[in-house]
């Protein structure tokens, strides 16, 4: 194993792979949500269900897929469906238990911006869209956002909705017929964001070893609640931090 | 039953100015020579539909052949920005581009809704988001429930070109692995193209296989390695190496006319 200091991205990473320790399936997009999944198939839950938008399901790559449609993906699945068949009877219906989504901006309720930065006829950035996202906030039995932690993604408000996490505080998602528990976690290199039970919104709940909450607060674009008792989240065991690096090293 | 034709031909043929036009595949089979054959041809004014405009429209964008873009997702997969679709709309080079963007679950419905012939397709979603005040999509009560569902409008492509592993000589078509939104692509359209890796005498119907009959599809053209750098599965390999490549190509205007004039203008199709 590689002996160089563990980093902010692997810390964020085992966290995340954590978190899917108990779930049976989770829907996920290329990047750190990937590299989580995989990880938390190969240490702690060894049926994960690992879902990708391209139709595969129980997908058991040994390589960390580039695209969500690479040859590996398909030939290592459980089953494949269509695109229309994936959302219609796979996520709308709640079928998968967590979905992990990214973004470009993330506000204080969870709600995801992965459209535009700046006017949406006129913008500064183009961003990709929203892909699946909006039905999968709205669909998983939970949503786990994997994102960076600094001003400019977290920030005190969206310049476009693509996907509603808790809209506007409590009640919002009831309001809108979804079915879903909604952002359960923002997990960050930081540490951990999490609904307050009664407002939705986010706290901060727990941070890396050798991070201060203030860092945390200081890095967030609005006024970051703190729950009364941060925790430290236990470093990566050399056992996970090894298992994280074989496989980005495959 | 299909005729089987050269690319060149079958592009010439089905495919005219200012069609809407559905190049599908997600991330698997996507049809780059057909795609590639259209900019040789100089098709223009085209209205282009894919749920995941990838590296294949930044073509067609960057060489000025999209008027209006309908589509849900525009990023190279696991790569990161599609750059040429961002200086259409960021810039509007080579030229400003209309667009109308949806979810995934909205594009796949108005699929289905086109390949049923129906004027609308049902689902959950949209709700609570800045989509539904920049594009087509309607909330409707549930007669019988009351639930409010989003409504969205069909597809119905001019002309809907895919890629599959293998066409027997009658023109029917089999493709197999990730099979995205095709079957319903090929099915809401007015005329379907098909390329494929291979002619074969009989086709076998595998588990999991797409069988797609030659009397829904106009033309049939032979183009090995025709989905490159996508893939058709068992057959090629995704490289994705290009597609990490293409991140520095299409990030300049030069560099990406230039590689457009050697690897596609300057070649010629394939069969």
């Amino acid at each position: 194993m590689s002996t160089a200091a563990l980093s902010a991205a692997e810390a964020q990473t085992v966290t995340a792979a954590r978190r899917l320790a108990r779930a049976r399936s989770v829907f996920i997009g290329v990047g750190r949500p990937s590299t989580a999944a995989i990880l938390a198939r190969a240490l702690y839950n060894p049926r994960l269900v690992l879902v990708y938008e391209s139709g595969t399901i129980g997908a058991k790559p040994f390589h960390i897929p580039l695209s969500i449609g690479d040859g590996e993906l398909a030939h290592t699945s459980d089953l494949i469906v269509s695109v229309p068949e994936m959302f219609n009877y796979w996520i709308t219906p709640g079928r998968i238990d967590v979905g992990c989504l990214g973004a470009a901006q993330v506000d204080r309720f969870a709600n995801l911006n992965s459209t535009v930065i700046g006017d949406y006829a006129r913008p500064k950035t183009r961003l990709p869209g929203a892909g699946g996202a909006p039905e999968i906030a709205a669909g998983c039995g939970e949503v786990v956002v994997i994102v960076a932690h600094d001003r400019r993604t977290l920030v005190q408000r969206l310049d476009f909705v693509t996907t509603v996490g808790h809209g506007d505080g409590a009640g919002a998602r009831e309001r809108l017929g979804f079915r879903g528990a909604g952002p359960t976690a923002v997990i960050t290199e930081l540490g951990v964001l999490e609904p307050d039970p009664q407002t939705r919104e986010l706290r901060l709940t727990s941070v890396h070893h050798g991070v201060e909450v203030g860092d945390a607060v200081a890095a967030t674009g609005w006024e970051l609640r703190v729950a009364e008792h941060v925790e430290v989240i236990e470093p990566p065991s050399v056992d996970e931090l090894a298992a994280l690096r074989e496989l980005s090293s495959r | 039953m299909a005729e089987i034709v050269p690319l060149r031909e079958a592009v010439a043929e089905l495919v005219r100015d200012g069609d809407a036009v559905a190049l599908e595949g997600f991330t698997h089979l996507i049809p780059f020579a057909a795609g590639h054959e259209l900019i040789r041809q100089g098709r223009s004014e085209l209205e282009l539909i894919r749920m995941t405009p990838d590296i294949l429209y930044d073509q067609l964008i960057g060489v000025g052949a999209c008027r209006r873009l309908v589509f849900s997702y525009g990023g190279n997969p696991g790569v990161g920005s599609l750059h040429r679709f961002r200086d259409a709309i960021e810039n509007g080079w080579p030229r400003a581009i209309e667009i109308e963007e949806h979810s995934h679950a909205g594009m796949a419905n108005r699929y289905a809704a086109g390949a049923a012939h129906l004027p609308c397709g049902l689902l959950r979603g949209y709700r609570g988001t800045d989509l539904v005040a920049h594009t087509r999509v309607a909330f409707i009560q549930c007669p019988f429930t009351g639930e409010e569902l989003a409504v969205v409008p069909a597809l119905a492509p001019d002309v809907t070109v895919i890629h599959a592993q293998e066409a027997d000589r009658d023109g029917n078509v089999q493709l197999w692995g990730i099979p995205g939104v095709q079957k319903e692509a090929v099915l809401a359209a007015d005329r379907v193209l098909v390329t494929v890796e291979r002619i074969v005498d009989r086709i076998e119907p595998r588990p999991g296989g797409v069988l797609i009959p030659g009397w829904v599809i106009d033309a049939v053209a032979l183009a090995p390695g025709g989905s490159q750098p996508s893939y058709s599965l068992d057959i090629t390999e995704r490289d994705n190496d290009f597609y990490m490549r293409w991140d520095a190509i299409s990030r300049d205007r030069d560099a990406f006319t230039s590689w457009i004039d050697t690897h596609v203008r300057g070649k010629t199709a394939v069969a």
